[in-house]
């Protein structure tokens, strides 16, 4: 099993280093062609627009949104979690639109917002998760096949529709597997069930 | 839910938006108009000053922090982060930028210096800073005042890439040879460098500097951007090179593409095609040192 790597922009090396210390092999996606030999996707933290307009230059947004309701595993943070909502709050850039979420960017203002936090998220067992939220999106609104893992005062920021996974947060800046783990744990079942 | 206590301007998340910028572009902008291009193009912050360093080399006199009014227009038009300059040592401008909420301070040499002695005490700020440096004892004395991100100084201002890659070769000799030796070794090493101890311990234990490391100074084309890549820098800031060259928003995007896929020659090559001209610069090597700029900073 390996696990593919949007290396465009951003946050890759971290997402590489946290699945090699589970063990888990990983591809960095930067063309069509790397999509082929891949069990999961994770879309790591950047700056969207940047990505967004990337995706479009690689021919890669078709392949990836095509991939993604065919049932690939796709797994986005913060910058991940916008590209993988259908909507966007006052923009018009580029996205796979896989998520039925409403998303609002840069949502808790400029840098002086960014925070950490310990957070319960239920789904990750008893012990709480350090989040870190830099420049983070939220979601605001989910359709209602959409299961929401983290919600805090109205606000989502961990949520799952099938097989995509999405968290406003960044589990790869911190030395905590449990979130990549859920994720494998998606695209063991995929396997399976295939 | 139980009560959730948050923590703003934290160490992580000051570095965690440098690791976000990686494998990106960062353009000096003086106007909402260059912001609006340069964030069309793809870059992923945008850097808010007056002049641009080759402006500021042209006209001389003293160069300071930008007009909060300028600083404010370019914030207002780009969705992406904003950075901004403030003098070596000059808190207050600091604090200023701080109460912009710009995204990001860089204490930046192409200021003229407001103290010839000291850099601002970064850990003290909320906001994130980031600091020149030509080599690895620099950069660490700049992470050990607080700095969440480097970049690698070059020659501002001349479109001429030689010192910054003399400033990456320098800072990636410097780590080899700290890897490279026996931890008994260390605080000699830590000694000669001038750096803080504990921080050449964790160069050591990590193999790379201990935050983000950014290019700058002197690129001028997509392959001066792709070379800085190759030797090994996160990503780069392109100062005068985009806006001072014939077409800024087609030379923007080459670059952006360039820094994104900077092992493509092909598609370097497909990229750098028709651009016009580039920036005309000026050979470092003719340069006497006091025109130089990299040598300010302690």
């Amino acid at each position: 099993m390996k696990i593919g790597i949007l290396a465009l922009q951003g946050a890759v090396r971290e997402h590489r280093d946290l699945l090699h210390r589970l063990g888990v092999a990983t591809v960095d996606v930067q063309s069509r062609q790397d999509l082929y030999e891949i069990s999961g996707l994770i879309l790591p933290g950047g700056e969207s627009t940047t990505v967004g307009k990337l995706l479009v230059r690689y021919g890669l947004l078709k392949p990836i949104a095509e991939a993604g309701r065919a049932g690939l595993p796709i797994f986005g943070t913060c910058t991940g979690l916008i590209l993988l909502s259908r909507h966007i709050s006052n923009s018009s850039q580029f996205r796979l639109g896989l998520m039925d979420t409403y998303v609002e960017r840069n949502a808790f203002g400029r840098q002086l917002a960014s925070f950490e936090a310990d957070m319960p998220i239920p789904v990750l067992g008893s012990k709480p998760y350090h989040t870190i939220f830099i420049r983070a999106p939220y979601i605001k609104q989910a359709e209602k096949n959409v299961t929401e893992l983290l919600t805090h005062e109205g606000k989502i920021f961990f949520a799952q529709q099938g097989n995509l996974l999405a968290a406003a947060f960044h589990p790869e800046l911190t030395s905590d597997t449990r979130v990549h783990e859920y994720f494998l744990r998606i695209v063991a079942t995929a396997q399976t069930s295939q | 839910m139980p009560e959730v206590k948050k923590e703003t301007g934290t160490f992580a998340v000051k570095k965690g938006l440098a690791e976000m910028l990686k494998g990106g572009v960062i353009m000096d902008v003086v106007n909402p108009e260059q912001a609006k291009i340069a964030e069309k193009a793809g870059a992923v912050a945008v850097m808010a000053l007056e002049r641009v360093p080759s402006d500021i080399r042209a006209q001389g006199g003293v160069a300071r922090m930008s007009d909060p009014e300028m600083i404010s227009e370019i914030q207002q038009a780009v969705s992406i982060p904003v950075m901004a300059k403030a003098r070596i040592g000059h808190i207050v401008e600091a604090r200023v930028l701080e109460a912009l909420e710009i995204d990001f301070i860089d204490e930046s040499e192409v200021l003229t210096p407001a103290d010839d002695m000291h850099h601002i005490l970064k850990s003290e700020f909320k906001v994130p800073f980031v600091c020149g440096a030509r080599n690895l004892g620099e950069a660490l004395r700049r992470v050990g005042e607080g700095a969440a991100m480097i970049r690698t100084k070059g020659e501002a201002g001349t479109g001429d890439v030689v010192e910054a890659v003399r400033h990456i070769r320098q800072v990636n000799r410097d780590i080899q040879r700290v890897v490279s030796a026996s931890p008994a070794e260390l605080m000699a090493i830590a000694k000669e460098l001038g750096a803080p101890y504990e921080l050449v311990l964790q160069v050591k234990e990590l193999g790379r500097l201990p935050v983000v490391n950014f290019a700058a100074g002197g690129i001028a084309t997509p392959a001066d951007a792709a070379l800085m890549m190759v030797l090994g820098c996160d990503g780069v800031f392109v100062g005068s090179g985009i806006f001072k060259s014939d077409n800024p928003a087609k030379r923007a995007k080459a670059i952006v593409e360039a820094v994104a896929h900077y092992k493509d020659a092909a598609l370097i090559a497909e990229v750098s095609k028709g651009l016009g001209e580039a920036m005309r610069g000026q050979s470092v090597a003719l340069m006497e040192d006091k025109e130089k700029i990299a040598g300010r900073g302690w």
